[in-house]
Parts: C-alpha cells; sequence; structure tokens
C-alpha cells in the first residue's frame, strides 16, 4: 500500500481542486476539517510584541496605517508569549540575550512559529565576527521562516508572514505529515543556554543546528586505507 | 581657558605631592592630555570641577586604553674618530627594553557653564594583571558611572569608590575582558563568502583542527572548477 500524494491543499475525499472548484461556482462549498482548521489558525497568527534591534522599527512600520498587518490577520501584538502564536525575532540577539529568547518560546504554547527577521537573526549579520553575536537564532531555535534584509522592508515582513501562511495552510493534522505541534516526538521546548565564563554553554544547539556545508565544497577524500590492494 | 601646560603648573602649585604629566599627542589631532597621579586623583578631579575658572562640570565620554607590553629599541648613534685621520665612523648601539604594559582609563570633561572643552585627562594603572585599580571618579562626575562599568566590563580596570561596580554588557559569569588586545575569542568559527584575509587565515587554522567540519576555501574550490 502505498502513501497518497502529497497534496498542499487537501481537499475533501478524492474530489479534485477542478471539480470542486466547479461545485462552488454551483454554489456547493466542499472543504474538510483539516482546511478549516488551518484557514483559521493561519488569518489569525498573533506575533508576539518584542523587539531586539533595528528591525523591530520596521516590525513597527508593518503594524501601521500605511502596511498594515491587520489585512493579514496578525495585527495583535500580544505582550505575553503565553497568548501569541508567533515569535518574529527582530534584530541582533546577543549572547546576552540569546538565553532569555529561548526561555519565551518555550513559554509559548503550541502551536508556534518563529520568523528570523533580518540579517543579524538570521546569521548574525554584521557582527558575525563579534565576541558577543549569536550566530544566527537557528543554533537554538526551530526557524520556519528566513527574511533576508538588512533590515527587511514591511513589506519583506508581510511576503514572509504570508509563506508562513502558506506553510501553515499545508499542514495536516493526521498522519506522517501531520505539523510539527502534532507529533509527539517533535519538541516544544528547548535547552536554554547558560551563561559561560567565555561563551554560552552550549553554543548551539546540536539537534537544531550544524556547521554549513558550502555549496562548491569539493569532497575530501577519505583517509587512504592501511593496505591498498589492487 | 587657559593652555594645559599652564594648568598643569597650577595643578602642580596647588597638589604639589601629585605627579601629572602632560602627555603630548605628537598626530594632527593634538589631543594633548593630562597624566594624573592615581593616588590624587580624585582630589584633582574635584578641583578640576570646582575651580571657578575652569569648572569642568560635564564628563562626557570615560574609555579605557589597553598597552600591552611592548619591546622598543633604541638605536644610539655615536661617532667614534678614525684614529688614522679620516672622517669620524658613526656607530649604532641598539639597545632592547622592554616597556611593561598598562591600561588607561580616558575622560573627556567639558564645561557647560563656561563653554569650554575638551579637557582630557588619563589615569593609568601600574600593570595589566594584578594591579588594575584605579580610583574611580563617578562621585565627581555621575556621568562617569555606566562608562566606568564598561571600561571595568570591557577592560578590567577595577575603579576603587564606584557605588556599583558590576559588569554591564557582558553578563556576570564572564571572565575575559573581550577590548584587551591579548583577548582570545571563543572558537565559535564558521564558514561564510568572505574576502577578508583574517577570516580566510583562521579558515585555514580551523580546516588544520580535528574537530573541523569540512570548509570551503573559496580560492582551492573556484581553482578546481577552473574559476578565475
Amino acid at each position: 500500500m502505498s502513501t497518497p500524494a502529497y497534496t498542499p491543499f487537501p481537499a475533501a475525499g478524492n474530489i479534485s481542486d477542478t471539480d470542486r472548484e466547479e461545485l462552488r461556482r454551483n454554489g456547493i462549498l466542499l472543504t474538510s476539517l483539516e482546511e478549516l482548521y488551518n484557514w483559521g489558525r493561519s488569518n489569525s497568527i498573533w506575533p508576539l510584541q518584542f523587539g531586539l534591534a533595528c528591525c523591530a522599527i520596521e516590525m513597527i512600520a508593518a503594524a501601521t496605517a500605511r502596511f498594515d498587518i491587520a489585512r493579514f490577520g496578525a495585527e495583535i501584538f500580544r505582550p505575553s508569549p503565553r497568548q501569541a502564536d508567533l515569535m518574529i525575532v527582530s534584530g541582533t540577539v546577543t549572547k546576552k540575550m540569546a538565553p532569555l529568547v529561548v526561555r519565551l518560546w518555550n513559554q509559548m504554547p503550541e502551536p508556534k512559529y518563529c520568523i528570523a527577521m533580518g540579517a543579524c537573526a538570521i546569521s548574525g549579520g554584521p557582527f558575525k565576527q563579534g565576541y558577543n553575536v549569536l550566530k544566527g537564532i537557528d543554533r537554538f531555535l526551530p526557524v520556519d521562516i528566513y527574511i533576508p534584509g538588512c533590515p527587511p522592508r514591511p513589506e519583506a515582513l508581510l511576503n514572509g508572514l504570508i509563506q508562513l501562511q502558506t506553510q501553515i495552510k499545508a499542514e495536516h493534522i493526521t498522519g506522517p505529515r501531520a505539523a510539527r505541534h502534532l507529533r509527539a516526538d517533535a519538541p516544544s521546548e528547548y535547552p536554554i543556554p547558560e551563561y559561560g565564563a567565555h561563551d554560552l554553554t552550549p553554543t548551539q544547539n546540536p539537534t537544531l543546528w550544524s556547521a554549513p556545508v558550502p555549496p562548491r565544497y569539493p569532497p575530501v577524500a577519505p583517509p587512504p586505507a592501511s593496505a591498498p590492494s589492487a | 581657558m587657559e593652555t594645559l601646560e599652564q594648568l598643569r603648573e597650577r595643578l602642580a602649585a596647588r597638589f604639589p605631592a601629585a605627579q601629572t604629566v602632560l602627555a603630548t599627542d605628537p598626530g594632527a589631532a593634538a589631543e594633548h592630555s593630562l597624566l594624573l597621579d592615581s593616588t590624587h586623583a580624585r582630589d584633582i578631579a574635584r578641583f578640576l570641577r570646582d575651580d571657578p575658572a575652569l569648572r569642568l562640570d560635564y564628563c562626557s565620554n570615560a574609555t579605557g586604553v589597553d598597552w600591552p607590553e611592548k619591546e622598543i629599541t633604541d638605536v644610539v648613534k655615536t661617532s667614534v674618530p678614525d684614529p688614522a685621520g679620516g672622517p669620524a665612523k658613526i656607530v649604532e648601539t641598539k639597545s632592547v627594553r622592554v616597556q611593561p604594559g598598562y591600561l588607561e582609563a580616558v575622560y573627556h570633561l567639558y564645561s557647560i557653564a563656561l563653554k569650554h572643552g575638551p579637557v582630557v585627562i588619563r589615569l593609568r594603572t601600574a600593570n595589566r594583571t594584578d594591579a588594575v585599580t584605579l580610583p574611580s571618579l563617578t562621585p565627581v562626575w555621575r556621568s562617569c558611572d555606566f562608562q566606568e562599568r564598561e571600561i571595568f566590563d570591557l577592560f578590567g580596570i577595577v575603579f576603587a569608590g564606584h557605588p556599583d561596580l558590576r559588569r554591564i554588557l557582558m553578563w556576570d559569569e564572564f571572565k575575559d575582558h573581550p577590548m584587551r588586545k591579548d583577548y582570545v575569542e571563543p572558537p565559535d568559527y564558521e564558514w561564510e563568502p568572505t574576502a577578508h584575509d583574517e577570516i580566510l587565515e583562521k579558515a585555514k587554522a580551523f580546516r588544520a583542527s580535528p574537530a573541523a567540519t569540512p570548509l570551503d576555501e573559496p580560492s582551492v574550490a573556484s581553482a578546481k572548477e577552473g574559476i578565475k
């Protein structure tokens, strides 16, 4: 028995999207619980209200009338992690701040999502070589959407939000492709790094992050065996 | 305002026990400064603040400088007369001395009341390891509070008499002083596309270490692919 083909927008039963559209034109709306559930969730993402650096200014601009993040249902910035669905890591994460960011993430209820906004949150950005800046929040948190820019414009944040909505709409409730927050084996909380004498301990969460292999890397030949035979 | 030399003479008359040196800046900026005796520094600072001709009531900036131990080669030229009666030879004798390292705290003072400044004063520690205590000037200028904490954090100068001497930028458990010249960064190198020699050197060193994950050196990869 083979698993059914993955459809990003699961329709009810075996009806194809074209058939469903045909039915909709005739006044019959077919949907599934999964679709309805994801539709509701993706249009009321409540971000956590916190900013770390200059990217937060762009995040604030995205919330104002000119860009109006409310068009996408994400205008309710919650001052408490207990009421938030989305963590927008907007700005430089210093090593001193990193444990607090992870703690806030742990305090958020599932389902929750993380956006790394800007070069600093992605990789450390212009401060990557510094002694006090975390080289990307993905060393400690599972990041769903990366928004490049220094800082990204509000449109870029809105685009990232739409990407996140697309991702949420494609999530499944059951089965092997169930969303992360519905899988028992996927962790909801992540270990909080501790302040060490020279650096954070540990410096990264090895289950989440490992050093990147550059795309153009020539493969290293394995060390020669002790007795090569012809 | 009087010149720093005049000010130094006035200080020498007012505080005969204190050693005040005029530290000249040979550069184009000519930011000359007064090197104060650390035992009398707070009295002198109070004098600078309260003296009616100076009234340096505002410390706009306090920062640290790290001067590591340095080898200095002195060249002394002596002319030796030729016994045969020819022209005198010039003989160079080189002597190497080690100038011990020290830390400095630098304060920039202005007068808001009389609209003049800056007057730059410096305090110097005895060495960089154990005798790193200087008198705090926070009791004189309130604005030194956070800046002296920052110097304490990043350079490791201990300010005696500071009301709340804690690290301000790094966490309390942190042991190093990152702005010192001999600070060693934690080994958290990560490959990145860069043209900076210093980082490429780091990449080479890291690649040789046994803990290295496969790392790229763009020049090598480019050469293999025939990209110039």
